[in-house]
């Protein structure tokens, strides 16, 4: 094709899509933050962006310096000892920290058989759980929206390898129980898994490796800005107790008195989990936020980014129904339990948000709250944003009252209406062919 | 640098409205021995001034293919990338969105995986592909999991030792944890190419699937049609990988010869080395598995008024919904490097690709050649090969060490993974190494 043919098609594509730099993104869980552009300009930066992952180390000490220094930097923050860089994604981060869990405890005689996740884990926990060559065992949280360590203690045994916890959890709340249930954990051999996609909420407020956790996972794309790109690359980096140091990824990076250098020479290691560094464009982003921010940055982004869900909180509450009313961190989550009786759902205030001009907030997770919004709003929005965005919901909970019609047939105004998803998924078309194939 | 907008009014405001006096009043739930012990200790933040000339620094102490002779591959390929791509992934509407959950909004998001998924389909000759995962190792590792999945009661996975190092570790660290998968390595002949007389003799009714390179990490093509043929008499399922999916717009393509999953290692079309990541995963495969697909499908559909558009499909594959019992725990499909692919091939084309895969394998015959008979390399196989081979020489350490001076890096030296080819080098050779660059190599090694 011709390169203008090109370019204009691939940019009429884009401008169908709605985006961070074209409109509030609120989805909670996922912390849709400003993905700055000195990241950008980092990343495509000749030394990294043509450096070849077999040259020797001696010409490659400029990465590898990041590299050791990005694991550093992530053990601080996090409160772990040891990180490996390795893992593509959160989920890739989570099958990750699994296995070192499952490789330590084989080295002790047994791997166990299952693992502990709460009602209001992410779906990857589970999935990466079975993937890893174990049961899940669910655990409820109790009516303020936390895991009881006395309910923890009801299901742990001495066949439970670990327990998946996220603070703060799927409902933005903190696990104020966090300690002593990695007691109860640890009490019978277990390990404590801490699922980071929520660490946003935490930077100078609570390190992880102080509350108990011996794994966790990090993903880059939420709190350290680099791009999502409409479903990655991402980064999904593991943290460990020094106890687990032996088990990690291979290959290592090495500081020596010569420079840096490249160990496999781990026999107890899981091996590889990715080929080569993982995704080495997207450390170079996360890095170059890291030291923007600086400590001080770090904190402020935490501490700004849960004054603003409070605020929202406190603008949304009496419009919609708040299903767990205990003191949110970083995100929110409201149900459609008040729109229910004049039919609206949380699809169709979801659609009908487009019309305003905004994504809509995660929908219908966590599982345990029927009709979930899950507000996430990021420490990168201004209070002007907040307000028009509160006014929008406030508006179609007017709209929902007066004229549900309008919010069940929404969005009006996007290039497409509701798309007919039980089709594609029962006859599925899923690459174009040309007409006489058909 | 800081990127929060909250002048101290807005936050005296918020604070009001929200009954508080301090900050810190929103962490009172937080127990104060974690509060306590929570400051970062890091330096503060830097101007955006100080930042880049951190990392311009950092870069700089990286040896970069243009102001080096690389003849690198093995997995990661030096190739032009037209600046039409980079122009495109840029823009923040691709680069800054979120997984398409909301398909009115992520038309544009959607309607490119489905290009994709249709031109990894095109070059493979796949009936179906997904939307993109991890990369090629990973790819593989789920490769042999659906395999798991779709062949019940066999056990054994033939691997050839001729595939990748880093492709044969990834899947072995996924595999260790199941019960009941053994690994057999399969060797290599005197061509470079899997023994397909060992092959032969280990399938039996316990394999489940043979995974080979194709082209494998000798750069050797590999016999797909014996191979083929061995798999279907014992019912085992053939699974290729390609890290170099260039030389498939001038090989036959997996689906051509039979094979049943087709993945590989996508950074070859369009997307930078970037010390080996991010690239991305593709996996295409028979039509008769696409509900035990692991990974993203993008599916066609019409809105209410008729209006054709696409979403997210079969997703009840997929965690969010199956949780412990989805195909696979991968919620992203590499999507930005997915989409830098599909700008590659379709501003190249298919005349295009094909064209440039002649140039890589002109050059590459031709340097292979040339370091044979004026360097006095031996060839290591006599398979044939797409654009890079391996060559052997006596004292390869010394001779490579002496090249770091004239700026060249004439390969990968196989010792660390082959022992039997302690001597071996995996040369690349690229459009991006001109015949210059390729003199340049022979007379190094020749010593003038």
């Amino acid at each position: 094709m011709g390169e203008l043919e090109v370019l204009r098609h691939f940019t009429r594509l884009s401008h169908l899509n709605y985006a961070i730099e074209t409109h509030f993104y609120p989805l909670g869980s996922c912390t849709m933050k400003y993905n700055p552009k000195v990241n950008e300009a980092a990343a495509r930066l000749p030394g990294f962006s043509l450096a070849h992952p077999l040259a020797p180390p001696e010409l490659l000490q400029g990465a590898l310096e990041l590299l050791y220094g990005l694991e550093q930097m992530l053990a601080e923050i996090s409160g772990m000892d040891q990180i490996t860089l390795q893992p593509a994604a959160g989920a890739h981060g989570e099958l990750t920290g699994l296995m070192l869990i499952r490789a330590h405890l084989s080295s002790r005689g047994d791997p166990r058989r299952k693992i502990i996740v709460p009602d209001s884990a992410h779906g990857t926990n589970p999935a990466s759980s079975t993937l890893c060559g174990y049961e899940v065992i669910q655990v409820p949280s109790n009516p303020r929206g936390i895991i009881e360590s006395d309910k923890v203690a009801e299901v742990m045994t001495e066949d439970v390898a670990a327990m998946m916890i996220t603070n703060p959890n799927t409902l933005g709340i903190f696990e104020s129980e966090v300690q002593a249930i990695a007691e109860v954990v640890h009490a019978k051999g277990g390990l404590v898994y801490l699922d980071g996609a929520n660490l946003n909420a935490l930077m100078g407020i609570a390190k992880p490796g102080d509350m108990g956790v011996d794994v966790l996972h990090i993903n880059l794309h939420k709190t350290f800005s680099t791009p999502h790109g409409g479903g990655g690359p991402g980064a999904g980096p593991v943290g460990v107790k020094e106890f687990l140091r032996d088990y990690l990824p291979v290959p290592r990076v090495v500081k020596g008195r010569d420079g840096f250098s490249l160990s496999e020479d781990h026999p107890k290691s899981i091996g590889r989990v990715r080929s080569f560094f993982g995704n080495f464009g997207i450390l170079v982003r996360a890095y170059t936020y890291i030291i923007s921010l600086g400590s001080d940055g770090l904190e402020e982004a935490s501490r700004m980014a849960v004054l603003n869900a409070n605020y929202l909180r406190k603008r949304l509450e009496g419009t919609f129904h708040l299903p767990y009313t205990e003191p949110c961190l970083h995100e929110c989550v409201f149900t459609d339990r008040f729109q229910q009786k004049h039919g609206v759902s949380t699809l169709d205030i979801a659609k009908r948000l487009l019309d305003y001009g905004f994504h809509p907030p995660t929908i219908y997770f966590p599982l345990v709250v029927p009709g979930a919004i899950m507000i996430e709003p990021t420490e990168t929005e201004t209070r002007e944003t907040l307000d028009a965005f509160a006014d929008a919901m406030i508006g179609i909970a007017r709209e929902a009252k007066e004229n549900p019609t309008v919010l069940k047939s929404a969005p009006h105004s996007t290039p497409v209406g509701r798309l007919d998803e039980a089709r594609a998924a029962r006859k599925p078309v899923l690459r174009w062919e040309p007409a006489e194939r058909k | 640098m800081r990127y929060t907008p909250h002048t101290d009014a807005d936050k005296a405001e918020m604070l009001r409205v929200l009954g508080l006096s301090r900050i810190e009043d929103l962490f009172h739930h937080v127990p104060a021995s974690l509060r306590e012990r929570a400051k970062i200790s890091l330096p503060h933040g830097l101007t955006e001034v100080s930042v880049t000339r951190k990392l311009a620094a950092l870069a700089a102490h990286n040896a970069a293919a243009g102001d080096w002779h690389f003849f690198l591959g093995g997995g990661i390929y030096r190739h032009t990338i037209p600046s039409v791509v980079d122009a495109v992934i840029s823009r923040a509407e691709f680069a800054t969105c979120y997984t398409p959950y909301q398909p009115e909004v992520s038309q544009g998001t959607l309607e490119a995986i489905f290009e994709f998924q249709t031109l990894i389909c095109q070059l493979t000759a796949m009936e179906v592909a997904n939307a993109g995962l991890y990369d090629g190792a990973s790819a593989t590792a789920e490769a042999v999991l659906m395999a798991r999945r779709v062949q019940e009661g066999r056990h054994r996975v033939l691997i050839s030792r001729a595939l990748h190092p880093h492709y044969r570790s990834v899947t072995a660290t996924y595999l260790k944890n199941l019960q009941d998968v053994e690994i057999v390595e399969v060797p290599f002949d005197a061509s470079g190419a899997t023994d397909t007389g060992c092959l032969t003799g280990e399938l039996d009714d316990a394999a489940m699937c043979v995974v080979v390179g194709y082209p494998n990490f000798f750069g050797v093509v590999e016999d797909l049609d014996t191979i083929r043929r061995a798999c279907s008499r014992a019912g085992a399922l053939l699974v290729t990988v390609t890290t170099e999916p260039l030389s498939l717009a001038l090989l036959r393509p997996p689906g051509a010869w039979g094979a049943d999953i087709a993945v590989g290692e996508g950074q070859s079309l369009g997307v930078p080395m970037s010390l080996g990541g991010p690239g991305f995963g593709f996996f295409g495969c028979a039509k008769r598995f696409v509900r035990s697909m692991p990974g993203r499908l993008v599916g066609e559909t019409v809105d209410g008024d008729g209006r054709r558009g696409f979403v997210l499909t079969l997703s009840t594959r997929e965690q969010h919904i199956r949780r412990e019992k989805a195909t696979s725990n991968i919620c992203t499909n590499q999507n930005l490097c997915a989409l830098a692919a599909t700008v590659f091939m379709a501003t190249l084309g298919k005349s295009g690709m094909r064209r440039l895969a002649e140039v890589n394998a002109e050059r590459a015959h031709g340097a292979r050649e040339r370091l044979i008979r004026e360097a006095g390399f031996r060839a290591a196989f006599s398979g044939p090969f797409f654009n890079e081979f391996v060559l052997r020489m006596g004292e390869l350490p010394r001779w490579l060490s002496r090249f770091a001076k004239k700026k060249i890096v004439p390969g990968v030296s196989l010792g660390q993974w082959y022992p039997e080819l302690e001597d071996g080098l995996l040369v690349c050779v690229t459009e991006m190494n001109d015949e210059e660059e390729i003199d340049t190599l022979v007379r190094a090694f020749s010593g003038e």
